[in-house]
């Protein structure tokens, strides 16, 4: 199975009669397995209904979502639930780690959720943040870590428990562009390994770690995709 | 960036033969700046005439080069100058953009996205360049950087653009288009 998630002519409308606003419109996008996508657009573009509908956080008003092979729709809530657990890690521009966890407790949170006794999600949490390079800091409250160290705690709460489908919304938040360089490598490493990644941001600097970049507009994706160009066009002084 | 002052920065640790000087320069800049052997030579033979080099007497069979006192004093005074910071008098891209408005049967709104779409590109190049090279190797990030950032202010324009377009009353759309003389502070 390659493809981790399908959107076929995904529409979100919010509201209705004169007061209704059309979020999203007639979305059609596949992310397969070992891919990060990026999808661009300014604010009020629909770029985070996009993820949460991705996410299977929000219903679309019409059209279908597909994860890991298994529609979206007629699955039980129970059923959405334990795929969100298990499946599907959210990344979020404020991090919403908890503050009164320790880095290793916020981590093995979803694990404990879906049942694992807690020793052992505690083991599991503690080498996902070994992963991301954070072994010494799990026994640390989110106050003490700095921005950077937080969402990669974020980051490794996303992942844990092997789930495949990792969605970002402006992961890189209010940290400065060295730092979000440093979480934009992380996510790559994690497609790289056998991830589906969807990015969404206003900032072209995280976006250009994509293997692609959408641009949504009004709700609409347009049909332009950028896929990084040749090194051997970059040598033309005026390649724009 | 000079091939003058870049040469006498890597001469500033010591001296080197050219074609050491070659390599290293290819591989400070992420192997981007492609210079050929004779570039290199001709540059070493006007810093010599200029009294910023002298030829080094260790060398034996190679011919090193050696910075002068005069020529390390260019060199600082060379990193501490800004480079001229004002735009070029006629920005290819603003002017296409401005064009576009005004011919029949195009969409501007593509235009201006075939731009964002090829910006973007673009940057994705560097950054692959980036993710894939030691990340202990701080002047690539450096140089990559600052590609990236320049790239970036013009998609920020591109965007800026965007919204303006799609704002405008379609009565003003060809004024906006018009003798940019009179829009000295679009035009330059």
């Amino acid at each position: 199975m390659n493809a981790m998630l399908e959107l076929h002519g995904v529409t979100k409308v919010y509201g209705e009669g004169a007061a209704q606003v059309t979020a999203l419109q007639d979305i059609d996008l596949t992310v397969r397995v070992g891919e990060l996508v990026a999808v661009m657009g300014p604010s009020g573009s629909g770029k985070s209904t996009l993820l949460t509908i991705a996410g299977s956080l929000e219903e679309p008003t019409s059209g279908s979502v597909v994860v890991a092979g298994r529609a979206l729709a007629g699955m039980a809530y129970d059923q959405q639930a334990r795929l969100r657990r298990t499946a599907i890690g959210y990344v979020f521009q404020d991090f919403n780690l908890l503050p009164g966890l320790t880095a290793v407790e916020n981590v093995a949170i979803p694990l404990e959720l879906d049942g694992m006794p807690a020793r052992r999600a505690y083991a599991v949490a503690q080498e996902a943040l070994a992963g991301l390079g954070l072994a010494e800091r799990g026994q640390h409250f989110p106050d003490d870590l700095s921005g950077g160290e937080r969402q990669r705690v974020a980051i490794a709460r996303a992942v844990v428990g092997d789930r495949r489908l990792v969605l970002a919304d402006e992961p890189s938040g209010a940290l400065d562009s060295v730092n979000g360089e440093s979480i934009m490598r992380l996510l790559a490493g994690i497609a790289a390994q056998g991830a589906a990644v969807v990015l969404v941001t206003h900032d072209a600097k995280l976006a250009a770690w994509a293997d692609r970049v959408l641009f949504l507009h009004d709700g609409r994706l347009s049909n332009r995709v950028a896929t990084p160009a040749g090194v051997e066009t970059l040598l033309e002084p005026d390649a724009p | 960036m000079s091939v003058r002052h870049a040469l006498l920065a890597l001469l500033s640790q010591g001296p080197a033969y050219a074609t050491r000087l070659r390599l290293d320069l290819q591989q400070r800049t992420g192997e981007l700046w492609e210079l050929n052997i004779g570039q290199v030579y001709t540059t070493l033979q006007r810093l010599e005439r200029d009294g910023l080099v002298r030829e080094d007497e260790q060398g034996g069979d190679a011919r090193y080069f050696a910075l002068t006192a005069t020529g390390r004093d260019e060199l600082d005074r060379w990193l501490r100058t800004p480079p001229p910071l004002d735009t070029p008098p006629r920005d290819e891209l603003v002017i296409k953009v401005l064009v576009a408005v005004d011919v029949p049967g195009v969409d501007v709104a593509d235009v201006v996205l075939a731009h964002r779409q090829q910006v973007v590109e673009a940057m994705q190049a560097f950054t692959r360049i980036k993710a894939s090279a030691d990340s202990e190797d701080v002047a690539l990030a450096i140089m990559v950087d600052a590609e990236l950032f320049r790239l970036e202010g013009i998609l920020r324009w591109l965007a800026a653009a965007e919204v303006r377009l799609q704002a405008r009353p379609p009565a003003l759309a060809p004024a906006i288009a018009g003798d940019s003389a009179h829009h000295p502070e679009v035009v330059r």
